[in-house]
């Protein structure tokens, strides 16, 4: 870093971390619907990127109609594509959860390969569907730009949204599973899920709209990332392995490991990026990852649990 | 004698599942496939030995590695690498700003040889890194993971990770490593042309050889205590623990030996097709490598071959025709092997064999059966 | 560090503590086996009597204290060490290979080859061939040799367990409620069997069925609340008032 001033890298730092906080906002909307999951049926969903893409393509595609059929809509047709990503990545998981997923409950490596196989169909279908071509949706001009905070240090409002956006899910999730009385059966089927079918809790519900959950917030990180980068059918893949660790590296069952997981990951990435190309920035972020969890596998915040 | 016999095919079908898969391999293809095609097969035997390590490690051993691909690719471009540097003699190379490098480097600005090319000036050292460097790689993953008692999704996670790394490392450091379009031109080994029909033809032979070698070294694995307490510690690890074995260190045997096989499968595949890339790492061919086991099925050394040539010939036929309708395919046969028949065509046979033999009579006896007896062999050979 | 000095014992723990987060599941725990010892110990549910099994084979590190076993200390060894030192253990719920013949379990319990390369040159020959058959007799199993274990009895299940952990002739073997689920038939010969293989070795039950223990038993010790509540002979225990406040009281 040597040919910079102290001024100059505190302005580095500060633009590459608000470039960072778009990464983290949706790495961290990822991470908790696959930590949900993971948490509540220890099924590794292979296919999560893919529900992201779905949230992504149900933007671009309520972008089109609005923008085709009630232009004057346009500025506020983002709020509503939040919601239909949630709905139709969550109708999605359903599904899957339906057909696919609950037949293989305690088979932890065979729902890794079936859901890589439903992440293959998906993303096919998106090829079939929207083309090979990567997308946008038209943002709405409120959403563009950047509030210049000192000469030196701009901050991208679309990243202040989506930061917005992913403390209000964070903040509703943790509502849902630890205030609210099905999060408590959530929790009961999580830890004893015989005991809780016999206290008359519908596991089988709860771990289908589980399911659901997960995918949604899935599909809502999908309408975050449209405003950083354009969609194509393997973005989701793209993501999926960051995924992987921010999860795994905060320690599957902590809410709090996983939101300082995808922060210092996402901003290692970011600013790792300003001084070395990209490649090597996420070669290096990843294999910090690794060599950390080789030393400590329970993640950083694992929980203790008698076994 | 019977117990060396017993030792290496199992028993008596086990040594005719394996007497009809070296027939298939050594016969039938050469006899009737064209130079061109028979090289295509020698391709997807080169990945039927990533197939066959999983079916170790996978199958009987319980531990998923999503990472194949990185031995895979360590064993080709140890090969590649040592072939690259001989098409790069200073004659060969004498137009470039530094002449006696690999063309990349020379592109990428770069004017001396990276140390860790220097070794693979040698072919003798190149085949010792072949079979050492996956080894130490996977003992290193191994020991750290093992040791702490991870397994399961965390272990197939980890190893998807590092096979991510590499593809990304090797994609990243174009001028040393020839970036995403590999290591290319290569075209003779020690000044005799492998591009040649004789040469591929030779190497598909050698290829063969080595694939029903590395069959019967598993066999011999499986049949020993060892591959008993395999399975012992797939099912009831802890009570293996408590019969005084130290657990990991049978895993991290089997890690390392599924490694060096998945090498030389590289290392072959570098020589028959004439070039090596990242495509051949990353976490796509490392996770169709499970499925090629998952096919022929999980338990059966023999019926990973028949899995790894039958989807390939799916991929290769239906690319040319259908390329949107094979993902669909292939995404499929995912859910439905794990769904539906988790003991992939060697289970299925052993399931509905002997109904499809008396339904179609002796033409299907004729066909089908070649084949997938050898499966529902290897599968009873397993259970004993 | 616990400076324990040196007994006579086959078994001797001292001042023994396990706490997760807080909790003392076994807490300053002083006990003592012979040679030649079999002995049982009861409690109620949750007194810590198979966490004080899981601190012995190491499946569980203690927190503090000692655990000498022929004055060699085991905390600090790994399960497979403390196995290879002369410790058997028996699970509660009967811990076999389903899939495996009666004979491949006793074969993979048997002591040789317990390396990576030893199991690659083990082989099945006429030594380990009588000892498996005498194993087997004396857990009345050799007539299922070739049977799936899977398909056997309970309590020929929790037999061959118990076989697979003879086969290795340890010095101390510890067996969690060895006659659970057993007929009552199958508890007299199980009763005969344990008095037969408590000869020239130490033997530590875990028990609920008061019949057996009294049955079975040298020695008694009460376990409440990861504290010794009593210890001694069967009638003398049962009569104490300790034991039966903690057994009737509530």
């Amino acid at each position: 870093m040597g040919g910079y001033s102290y001024d100059e890298l505190g302005a580095i730092f500060a633009m590459q971390g608000f470039a960072g906080i778009s990464l983290f906002s949706v790495l961290l909307l990822m991470a908790l619907g696959l930590a949900i999951i993971f948490g509540q049926m220890g099924v590794i969903n292979m296919a999560h990127g893919e529900f992201m893409a779905a949230g992504a393509y149900t933007t671009y595609l309520i972008s089109s109609l609005t923008e085709t059929y009630i232009p004057a809509f346009m500025p506020y047709y983002f709020v509503f594509s939040i919601a239909a990503a949630f709905l139709v990545a969550g109708t999605l998981g359903y599904l899957a959860e339906f057909i696919l997923i609950r037949h293989l409950y305690k088979r932890p490596l065979d729902t890794l390969l079936a859901t890589w196989g439903l992440s293959l169909i998906m993303q096919q279908s998106y090829r079939s569907i929207f083309g090979a071509r990567e997308v946008s949706p038209t943002l709405p001009d409120w959403l563009m730009g950047a509030y210049p905070a000192t000469d030196m240090i701009d901050i991208p409002i679309n990243g202040m949204f989506v930061l917005g956006l992913t403390i209000f899910t964070t903040l509703a999730v943790f509502y849902l599973m630890f205030k609210s009385s099905w999060g408590l059966r959530v929790r009961a089927t999580t830890q004893n899920r015989v005991m809780a079918g016999a206290v008359g809790i519908n596991t089988k519900k709860i771990d289908r709209y589980t399911f659901a959950l997960g995918c949604g917030i899935a599909g809502m990180a999908g309408a975050a990332f449209t405003t950083i980068a354009s969609t194509g059918p393997t973005t989701g893949t793209l993501y999926i392995v960051d995924t992987f660790m921010v999860v795994v590296f905060g320690g599957a069952a902590s809410l709090f490991g996983t939101i300082a997981s995808a922060f210092s990951i996402a901003q290692a990435q970011s600013i790792l990026e300003f001084f070395i190309s990209g490649s090597m920035a996420k070669v290096f972020t990843l294999l910090t990852l690794v060599i950390i969890l080789m030393f400590k596998p329970e993640g950083l915040f694992a929980s203790k649990v008698r076994r | 004698m019977s117990f060396v016999y017993e030792k290496l095919f199992g028993d008596k079908k086990g040594l005719i599942g394996f007497c009809i898969l070296a027939a298939l391999i050594l016969v039938v293809f050469p006899v009737m496939l064209d130079s061109f095609r028979l090289n295509l097969v020698g391709k997807y035997l080169t990945y039927a030995f990533a197939a066959v390590s999983l079916v170790l490690l996978w199958g009987y051993g319980g531990t998923l590695s999503l990472g194949q691909g990185i031995f895979f690719g360590i064993g080709g471009y140890a090969m590649a690498m040592f072939l690259k540097l001989e098409a790069s003699s200073p004659e060969n190379t004498a137009i470039q700003s530094t002449p006696g490098i690999p063309d990349f480097m020379d592109w990428n600005q770069i004017t001396e040889l990276p140390t860790f090319w220097i070794p693979f000036h040698s072919f003798t050292l190149t085949l010792i890194a072949i079979l050492v460097v996956p080894t130490i790689f996977a003992y290193i993953i191994g020991a750290a993971m093992f040791k702490r008692r991870v397994g399961g999704v965390y272990f197939a996670i980890i190893t998807q990770v590092i096979s991510v790394i590499l593809t990304v490392l090797i994609v990243g450091q174009q001028g040393l490593t020839g970036g995403i379009n590999g290591i290319t031109d290569l075209r003779t080994l020690n000044g005799w042309d492998i591009t040649s029909d004789s040469a591929k033809n030779l190497f598909y032979f050698i290829n063969c050889f080595l694939l029903l070698a590395v069959i019967i070294a598993s066999r011999f694995i499986l049949t020993s205590k060892f591959g008993r307490l395999l399975l012992a510690m797939r099912d009831k690890e802890d009570r293996v623990r408590f019969s005084g074995y130290d657990v990991a260190n049978f895993k991290i045997f089997i890690f390392c030996f599924a490694a060096m096989i998945s090498a030389i499968g590289g290392a072959m595949f570098t020589l028959q097709v004439g070039f090596m890339s990242p495509s051949f790492v990353g976490i796509v061919p490392s996770i169709e490598m499970v499925i090629f086991a998952a096919i022929g099925g999980r338990m059966s050394l023999i019926g990973a071959v028949y899995g790894t040539l039958l989807i390939n010939f799916g991929k290769t036929a239906f690319s040319e025709s259908f390329p949107e309708l094979w993902l669909f395919l292939m995404g499929g046969l995912f859910i439905a092997v794990v769904m539906f028949f988790p003991n992939g065509l060697a289970g299925l046979w052993e399931d509905y064999g002997h109904h499809i033999t008396k339904r179609f009579g002796f033409i299907n006896k004729f066909f089908d059966k070649s084949e997938n007896t050898a499966d529902s062999v290897e599968l009873e050979g397993s259970n004993s | 560090m616990n400076m324990s000095t040196n007994t006579d014992f086959t078994l001797a723990i001292e001042d023994l503590t396990v706490s997760f987060d807080g909790f003392k599941a076994v807490d300053s725990l002083n006990f003592y086996l012979d040679r030649n010892e079999l002995h049982v110990v009861i409690g109620p549910n949750g007194a810590g009597k198979t966490t004080v099994l899981d601190l012995i084979c190491g499946k569980t590190k203690s927190t503090s204290g000692s655990i000498k076993f022929l004055n060699k200390e085991l905390t600090n060894l790994s399960e497979h060490e403390i196995v290879r030192a002369g410790v058997g253990r028996k699970f509660q719920t009967p811990s076999i290979y389903e899939n495996l013949s009666v004979m491949e379990n006793l074969e993979i319990s048997y002591p040789k080859g317990r390396g990576v390369f030893g199991s690659l040159m083990f082989k099945h020959d006429a030594v380990v061939r009588d000892k498996i058959m005498e194993v087997a007799k004396q857990i009345m199993l050799e007539k299922s040799l070739h049977t799936e274990a899977g398909l056997l009895s309970h309590g020929q299940k929790q037999w061959l367990e118990i076989g697979m952990l003879l086969i290795q002739d340890p010095q101390l073997l510890m067996l969690d409620e060895p006659v659970a689920g057993m007929s009552v038939k199958e508890r007299e010969q199980t009763a005969e069997l344990l008095n037969k293989i408590s000869a020239g070795r130490s033997v530590l039950v875990i028990e609920h069925d008061m019949e057996f223990v009294a049955r079975i038993a040298h020695k008694v010790t009460v376990l409440h609340q990861g504290k010794i509540l009593a210890a001694g002979e069967m009638k003398d225990v049962q009569k104490d008032p300790k034991v039966i406040e903690v057994y009737l009281g509530h």
